[in-house]
């Protein structure tokens, strides 16, 4: 292979586990050491591997560089710091976490391309939430892939709520009407409506979407309350697309974050937050803060 | 965003040009563009960085710098290394010719390995071989059962047991296959991250008691920089043979795709282009170095129309393009018609180049307005389609009512349609590249 030799040191270059983002900068940064530019280089990539992407990151080292320069940035902890600092100052003050309707029920709609991770993220919060004694109702929107009703189902039953289905195939807004229907008339605190994964480059899929979610505000005024776009934290620069269209289809609330305990970082929300405002709700289950989370050791 | 590489590069070279003879450090200039054009297409960017410095070392000579149009002969290095970087062409799927070809799909959750499975055993069936689908992901609600349902739809046999152990399950659905006159083997593993050494452990026992001819890794076209990651670490646990890269038909440029080959070497077997289960093609360096750069794919809709139209039907419509007063609402419906077995619109307008970046107007494109155009035409007789003309007021109210349209759009339809006949006629006049193509010379590169 022509490019052999090369991409042995890329290999050896690749941490194996999981480190955190603190630490793999701690690591270019030498303590005690004056920081240098070729340091600031070695940051530029390290913000880049986290898929935070070029514009986000070239704004971030713009920063950095000119605090350099001005001697406002010399030691390493400084810049651990200023990125904190940044980073936290451009995704908003927003606490993470539901807002909830002033009264019950909280319409919680979750959206997002295939196999980001939404049914096991509704699977997450309805624990989350049916641990803390709030009363949850799921509703299975999505009738086009094949057994996702039954993976639902398969949690509702795993968590002891109820779920409201129809049959495969089925209208997903007649699902969803049923199911405030059922979360109204049951008392339900909350009501999450699990839509079909969809390429967010797919006109007629996106139209359903606005569709389910115009369906669930005839039906009960101001809802859906939350509409949450489940991102996979292994997505590169695609998500923005994604963010954008999902947003015009059925405007978001927030992010979702799932599958952080992998290898990936997860900066793209970074960008998201800086093209359409939106914040992150949850870390795969936790309701932590990106920034935190990003730098914890 | 900019629309294509080429574009921007131009851009940059416009603007430096203006300062009198490019320079060396004009290149390298012009090189950050292809860095960044890489970052933004999510290759990695220790890739990145290796490939930027090799293109830099061809880039900078002469024949560059004194080229007319250096932009399109740096585009040009950029496009042959990335193809070179990608390797040869997919070769397809290799059968053992004696017993069993088993064939092991892993993966990261959600990147559609179970997808992938019935779309490959559909490719198996096509390739005139019979396939086992086997439902080891017990890890997932409803993992089987969607398999099944799958399964079922393209009438290929599942092999599941209720409880057990994956590897045991994989080992027995073997003797399973071999009863039942079955020689390929697919089995659906459950997603696991890469760093779970209790699952990766599992997935290698799965391959040591099936010990696979093929072990192919299932990878989602959208990961960012992660992709070498989780690819790396599958490759030393597994020993792949090849990547399925998935969810393509969406509008990611699809870098992994390079940084996978990077730290694998292995090649990108198949693409998954879409939700229907045909909706799985082999994989074309060339056409993933065009689409990394933004430069769009027009091979590949060439060879959807070739796959799709009707050859004499296209032979026939040819000649009447020729003669343009020929051309009428008939062969506008057939013409019709025939693109729309070759997909969504929009998917094919996308592969046009120039256009593929410009994904937000395409947004635009509406399915519905096409089929109006067909209920109107098909709404009037034979003899109003043959020839328009004869479409007067009461007539285009005729066709509104029966068509369940209002009359201004039977207007706009005929205003469009003379439109199109007065183009052809320009297409027609010598010179015109378009014209040529349809008198049936290729158009020069």
């Amino acid at each position: 292979m022509i490019f052999g030799r090369a991409f042995e040191k890329i290999k050896q270059g690749l941490a194996k586990t999981r480190e955190s983002f603190g630490k793999a900068i701690h690591a270019v940064l030498t303590i005690g050491r004056k920081l240098s530019i070729e340091d600031i280089d070695r940051i530029e990539e390290l913000l880049l591997s986290a898929d935070i992407g070029v514009e986000a990151t070239s704004r971030l080292i713009e920063g950095l560089k000119r605090d350099y320069k001005d001697k406002k940035v010399e030691k390493p902890d400084q810049v651990l710091d200023y990125l904190k600092a940044e980073l936290k100052r451009q995704l908003g003050a927003a606490p993470p976490g539901l807002t909830f309707a002033p009264s019950p029920p909280t319409v919680v709609m979750i959206a997002g391309v295939n196999g980001t991770g939404k049914t096991t993220s509704i699977a997450k919060l309805t624990r989350h939430f049916a641990s803390r004694d709030r009363r949850v109702l799921l509703a299975a929107s999505d009738t086009f892939r094949a057994a996702a009703i039954e993976q639902l189902a398969a949690w509702s039953q795993r968590l002891g709520v109820d779920i409201v289905h129809h049959r495969a195939g089925a209208d997903p807004s007649a699902v969803a009407y049923d199911a405030v229907d059922a979360a109204v008339s049951r008392k339900a605190d909350l009501l999450f409506v699990d839509t079909a994964g969809r390429l967010h480059t797919k006109v007629n899929l996106m139209k359903e979407l606005t569709k389910i979610r115009t369906v669930i505000g005839k039906k009960l005024p101001g809802a859906p309350h939350e509409t949450l776009l489940v991102l996979d934290a292994t997505v590169g620069q695609n998500a923005i697309a994604q963010a954008k269209a999902f947003h015009e289809a059925a405007p978001l609330t927030g992010i979702v974050l799932a599958k952080m305990d992998g290898t990936a970082r997860g900066g793209i929300v970074v960008a998201i937050h800086q093209t359409l405002g939106l914040p992150v709700k949850y870390l795969g289950v936790g309701e932590k803060a990106f920034v935190g989370a990003l730098f914890a050791s | 965003m900019f629309e294509s590489i080429t574009e921007s590069l131009n851009a940059v070279f416009n603007r430096l040009r203006g300062r009198g003879k490019l320079t060396e450090a004009n290149i390298q200039e012009g090189l950050k563009e292809v860095r960044m054009a890489l970052l933004e297409a999510d290759v990695n960017y220790r890739v990145v960085k290796d490939f930027v410095e090799r293109v830099t070392a061809k880039a900078v000579g002469r024949e560059v710098i004194e080229s007319v149009n250096p932009a399109q002969q740096i585009v040009k290095i950029v496009h042959d290394e990335l193809i070179a970087l990608m390797g040869e062409p997919s070769t397809g799927l290799p059968f053992r010719s004696d017993g069993l070809t088993v064939i092991l799909m892993a993966g990261l959750q959600g990147s559609g390995k179970t997808t992938t499975c019935a779309k490959l055993a559909k490719l198996v069936v096509r390739r005139g071989h019979r396939p086992l689908l086997v439902a080891a992901d017990i890890q997932r609600p409803a993992a089987i059962e969607q398999l099944k349902t799958l399964g079922k739809q393209i009438d290929v046999p599942v092999y599941a047991e209720e409880g057990g152990r994956p590897p045991k399950i994989c080992q027995r659905s073997l003797d399973f296959a071999l009863q039942h006159n079955l020689d390929t083997v697919i089995l659906d593993t459950a997603g696991r991250l890469h760093i779970d050494q209790a699952l990766m452990d599992e997935v290698r026992d799965i391959a040591a008691k099936t010990k696979p001819s093929q072990v192919y890794l299932v990878s989602d076209a959208m990961t960012g920089q992660d992709a070498v990651n989780s690819a790396k670490a599958f490759h030393e646990q597994l020993a792949l043979d090849g990547v399925i890269l998935t969810k393509l038909d969406g509008d990611a440029r699809g870098g992994a795709a390079l940084s996978i080959r990077a730290v694998t070497g292995k090649p990108i077997k198949f693409i998954g282009i879409g939700e229907k289960l045909e909706a799985l093609e082999e994989f074309h360096p060339e056409r993933m170095a065009s689409r990394i750069l933004g430069m769009g794919d027009i091979i590949s809709l060439v060879e959807k129309a070739q796959e799709h139209v009707d050859a004499k039907q296209a032979e026939k419509l040819r000649e009447k393009l020729l003669k343009t007063k020929e051309f009428d609402l008939q062969d506008f419906l057939d013409q019709y018609q025939q693109m729309k077995k070759m997909g969504p619109l929009k998917d094919l307008l996308k592969m046009i180049p120039g256009l593929g970046g410009a994904m937000g107007g395409l947004d635009g494109v509406d399915e519905k307005e096409f089929k109006h155009l067909e209920a109107i035409i098909l709404s009037m007789t034979p003899q109003e389609r043959r020839n328009p003309d004869l479409l007067n007021g009461s007539r285009r109210l005729r066709i509104a009512k029966g068509s369940g349209t209002k009359i201004q759009e039977v207007n706009d339809l005929l205003r469009q349609f003379r439109d199109m006949q007065r183009m052809m006629k320009d297409m027609n006049k010598k010179g015109n590249p378009l014209g040529a193509m349809l008198r049936g010379r290729k158009p020069g590169r």
